[in-house]
Parts: structure tokens; C-alpha cells; sequence
């Protein structure tokens, strides 16, 4: 990607005693990207989180936010970090206005730019009307968004978003989905959450770490498989000769599953669907079933965390 | 040193927005209005005997002082419940992220904070010299040894200050902070006690430790930089160690 490199996370380690919570992890975000950070809880995705946004020292390893070394100069890379932390840091005895107009000002906004950095800020985050409410007086989903508004306030290079979408309704989770693509623009986005069709609409790549080390690292497009490659699930009401399957020429693979149900490997699906309905029909196959299987982000977390887990946890 | 400015305002009103301080301010005013009424009623009893003495002791020595040395032993035990929550709050409630992601230096956070709560401690020393300047009304004071005993008990407000902010850096729980600064504060004020104690080397750098002896002789009238520096190196101190605690957690 020709883009340039915001986030440049090389060997990051944290100790917590004996504890390794963040394991050797060493990443890239581009310019106009967004980046999802998945794994289970307690995986180490907000002590990375937190480190890379100055609020945790790391034990070794090093953090380059746009070509500045956080722990040389810490105070230039900060300038270039807007950071919403798992629970948004909000003073519930400040309004929604004074509450922003600090952050501006702690951010480094001067003079006559605060008032339109909070405007801004508060257009963006959907919160004209809350300005002079107290903060600890909104909903969950409110204080979810004046944390927002404060990471947002300087229009820093970089955002990162612990559990950004956590308590808000369906409408705004939209609304936080546009604003990211918004972002994308010209910021880099990095944003964790437990809810993965959320990454699989928002973000261009995946990390998935699990007991402090990346476990993958990949372009959605990449992880989800090209459209070119796909799999048909086909089901039949009676036994069938596993060769018939794989006399029909656009299908390079066929698996048998259990009750007379076959998986098959095929470049063009639409063309290998039409022909076995034709031939079910003409041949008397009894077919009941049959679609596309898509490979959702789901199944790949599922096999990623229980592959490196070692075990399946029964049910 | 702009952004230690903000810091600081902003966490003299929150101070202002919490029933909490409203509360200490007023339970404090009312103890010390208390305590200058019955200082009044004494000089008033006394005060032929003394204008009948050789050197006649003022006003400002019976009623003014001891109302500062007592307001010193009242913010004693109620300064660290406003200190407490300096740092332990911003870190149970979370908000500390703000400040470690803003792009600050923890001696900026640290001062930010220090002079907040010292707006707070200047007015509270304002209120309090409202009383002994009220005998003006009636009488001449003596405005050396006032501004002596204000200023001392500004430089021991300092000091608390300091502990209490140190104290509140090194934990999420405002009780374990209020209680540990009251801790420190109670046995360096007690330390003096062992003044009397036959090792004589000892108590000597005991009483040079204690807290409350310092702030004594500023009170008799006796402004010097002897004392001045134990407190200036009492609140650096603290300070400098309330950064360090900071520093040590992130970058």
C-alpha cells in the first residue's frame, strides 16, 4: 500500500508480574485505513490499546504514531492520538460543553478555534442538544458519544476506539459507522470490538490476538476469500453416487458431509447451481438444499481462537 | 504552562461543583467562628489585667493567633478529604485517559492539579482571615504578626497539599488516600512530642521534622527562611514523587 504508515507498532511487550498480557505484537496501520482488533476477552486488545495511546508504559517494544516515537516524545506523538478508552473518561459534574471545551483545550486547541473544534465535535457526534446537560446525567449511549467527541476534538492523525459502539442503540451504531468511514479519510482508525459483523463492515483489516499474541494479521478482502473461489452446499433426499457430483465440469472438488450433503469447490457457483438443478431434475436427485456457503468472519475468529487455543471447549 | 492553567481551573471548579467542598468549607468556618467567639469572650475577661501589666499583650495576639493556630490542627484533619480525591477519583472514574492521552507532561498534570486545589486552599485562607480582620471594627491589629500567621498557614495548607497529592497518586480508592494523608499528616504534627526525649540528637531532628513547628513560630511573629525552606522542601518533595508515581505507570 502506498499510503503512508501512521501506526508503526513494533516487538510491543507488557508484563503484568508474571502475567504476559501483550506479547511480542508488531503491526502496521496505513493512512485511510481501519483497522479492527478482535479476540476474546482478555486477549490483551485494550493493554495494546492503551499503550499505543501513551496511557499504559510498555515493557519493551517500540510505538511510532506518524513517524514519532512515543516514548522519545511522547508529547508530540500524543498530539497526534485521539483515544476512547473501553469506559469514556467523562467528569459527570461538567456539562457536555465544558466537558469538550477542556479536552480542546488539554489538546492543545487555542483562542477562537475551541468554540468551532466543540462545535464541530458535537455536530459529528450527533450532540447539539445535550450541550449544557450534564455529562453524568446521560444515557449510556450519550456519554458513549461525548467520549467520542473528545477523542475526535483535535482531528488527530490517528483514532483509537476501545469498544466504540458498546450501550448505543441501532441507529446510532449506524451513525458511529458513518462517522468512521468519515474519519477514514485522512485518519487512521483502530477500533476493537466483540461484535464482529461491526468489523466486518468497517474495517479494510483484521488483527485477532489471543493470550498477548497476533494470531493474524489481514486484508478483510483476503481473509473472507475472493469472490472468484466458493463453496456450494448441496443437499439430496436420497444416497447419490459421490461421481456424479463430479462429472459437472465447473466443479474442481467435492466433499462428501453427513446426510447426503456434499460441499463442493467451484469457480463459478452460478454455473455449477444451474447445472445441478437441471441435472437434479433430469437424473432424479431429490435435491433439497442448496446454497452459496460464505465464509463469514465468525467462522474464521471461532477456528483462529480454538486452533490456538489447542482445545474445543465443550458444550 | 498554559495547559497547567487549565488543568488547574478546572479542577478548582469541579472542587466548587462538589457538595464536598461547600461542606468542609462550611463545617471548618463554623468551628473556627466558634472557636474566635470564645477567644473574644477571654480577651474581654482579661482585658484590664492586661492593660494593667508592664508589657501589654494586643489583640491580635490573643484572639488573632490562636484562631490560626487552630484553623492549622482543624485543616490538619479535614484537608486530606478534599485532596483524597485529586488523583484516586480521576482514576476509579476512569478519566485519567484524558489526561494521559492529551498531549501533557506528567510534571504538567501534577502542577495542574497542585494549583487547583491551592486556589482552592487560598480562598478557604481568605474566608478564614475575615475573622481576626473583623476586629478593625473596634481595635488596632497588629499586621506584621497577622500576615506572619496568614502566610504560615498558607505554607502548611501548601504542604498538605503536596502529601495529599501524592498520596492520591498511589491509589483508585479516595478512602485509602484520605486515610493514608491524614496518617502522615497526624504523625508528623505528633512528632514534636518526642521533643522532650532524653536522646537529644534525635528529638532535635524530630522537632525539625515536625510539621506544626515550623508553622509556631510564624505565629509568634518570627518569619524565618529557615522555615520557609523546610516548606518549600516538603511540597517539592511530594510533588516530585507524586510525577515519579505517574511516570512509573505510562509514558
Amino acid at each position: 500500500m502506498s499510503a503512508p504508515v501512521l501506526v508503526d507498532i513494533q516487538q510491543l511487550t507488557r508484563d503484568f508480574g508474571p502475567l504476559r498480557a501483550v506479547d511480542e505484537i508488531s503491526f502496521q496501520v496505513h493512512q485511510g485505513e481501519v483497522l479492527g482488533f478482535l479476540g476474546p476477552n482478555g486477549a490483551g486488545k485494550s493493554s495494546t490499546m492503551q499503550m499505543i495511546t501513551g496511557n499504559l508504559a510498555p515493557t519493551s517494544g517500540q510505538i511510532q504514531i506518524n513517524g514519532i516515537d512515543l516514548l522519545d516524545s511522547p508529547k508530540q506523538a500524543k498530539a497526534q492520538i485521539g483515544y476512547l478508552p473501553e469506559q469514556p473518561p467523562i467528569y459527570p459534574d461538567l456539562t457536555v460543553d465544558e466537558y469538550l471545551r477542556y479536552a480542546a483545550k488539554l489538546n492543545g486547541i487555542k483562542g477562537s478555534a475551541i468554540k468551532s473544534a466543540v462545535e464541530q465535535a458535537k455536530l459529528r457526534c450527533g450532540l447539539e442538544k445535550v450541550g449544557a446537560r450534564l455529562a453524568g446525567n446521560l444515557s449510556k449511549g450519550f456519554q458513549q458519544r461525548v467520549g467520542i467527541a473528545q477523542a475526535i476534538i483535535h482531528s488527530p492523525k490517528v483514532v483509537i476506539f476501545d469498544e466504540p459502539t458498546v450501550g448505543l442503540d441501532p441507529i446510532q451504531i449506524r451513525e458511529i459507522r458513518a462517522l468512521i468511514q468519515e474519519l477514514k479519510s485522512d485518519h487512521s482508525v483502530i477500533l476493537s470490538t466483540h461484535i464482529l459483523p461491526e468489523v466486518q463492515t468497517m474495517c479494510d483489516r483484521v488483527l485477532m490476538i489471543n493470550r498477548g499474541k497476533l494470531l493474524m494479521s489481514e486484508a478483510m478482502n483476503a481473509l473472507l476469500g475472493d469472490e472468484s473461489q466458493s463453496t456450494l452446499l448441496v443437499g439430496f433426499n436420497r444416497a447419490l453416487e459421490i461421481s456424479a457430483l463430479q462429472t459437472i465440469p465447473s466443479i474442481q472438488q467435492v466433499e462428501a458431509l453427513a446426510d447426503n450433503r456434499y460441499r463442493l469447490v467451484t469457480d463459478a457457483p452460478i454455473e455449477a447451481a444451474e447445472t445441478i438443478v437441471k441435472r437434479s431434475v433430469a437424473e432424479d436427485w431429490h435435491l433439497i438444499e442448496l446454497h452459496q456457503e460464505k465464509r463469514s468472519l465468525e467462522q474464521v475468529f471461532v477456528d483462529t481462537v480454538y486452533n490456538d487455543q489447542g482445545e474445543v471447549v465443550t458444550s | 504552562m498554559k495547559k497547567i492553567i487549565y488543568i488547574a481551573s478546572n479542577e478548582a471548579r469541579r472542587l466548587f461543583y462538589s457538595p464536598l467542598a461547600w461542606t468542609v468549607l462550611a463545617a471548618v468556618q463554623v468551628v473556627l467562628g466558634f472557636m474566635y467567639v470564645m477567644q473574644l469572650q477571654f480577651y474581654q475577661q482579661v482585658q484590664s489585667q492586661l492593660l494593667a501589666s508592664p508589657e501589654p499583650v494586643g489583640v491580635t495576639e490573643i484572639v488573632a493567633v490562636p484562631i490560626f493556630g487552630n484553623a492549622a490542627v482543624v485543616l490538619l484533619l479535614v484537608s486530606p478529604l478534599l485532596t483524597m480525591r485529586l488523583l484516586s477519583d480521576e482514576r476509579s472514574n476512569k478519566t485519567l485517559a484524558l489526561l494521559f492521552s492529551a498531549p501533557l507532561s506528567m510534571t504538567e498534570i501534577i502542577l495542574g492539579k497542585y494549583l487547583g486545589i491551592m486556589i482552592f486552599f487560598t480562598m478557604m485562607l481568605l474566608v478564614i482571615c475575615i475573622m481576626p480582620l473583623s476586629l478593625l471594627l473596634g481595635a488596632q491589629l497588629d499586621f506584621g504578626l497577622l500576615a506572619a500567621g496568614a502566610l504560615g498557614l498558607w505554607l502548611i495548607l501548601a504542604a498538605f497539599s503536596a502529601l495529599g497529592l501524592f498520596m492520591s497518586a498511589l491509589t483508585a480508592n479516595v478512602t485509602i488516600a484520605a486515610v493514608s494523608t491524614f496518617g502522615v499528616l497526624l504523625m508528623l504534627w505528633i512528632l514534636d512530642w518526642a521533643g522532650d526525649m532524653p536522646d537529644s540528637q534525635l528529638s532535635e531532628l524530630f522537632s525539625y521534622l515536625s510539621i506544626l513547628n515550623h508553622y509556631e513560630s510564624m505565629l509568634r511573629g518570627v518569619f524565618s527562611s529557615a522555615d520557609l525552606i523546610y516548606y518549600v522542601l516538603f511540597v517539592t518533595t511530594f510533588l516530585g514523587l507524586a510525577i515519579k508515581r505517574l511516570d512509573a505507570e505510562r509514558i
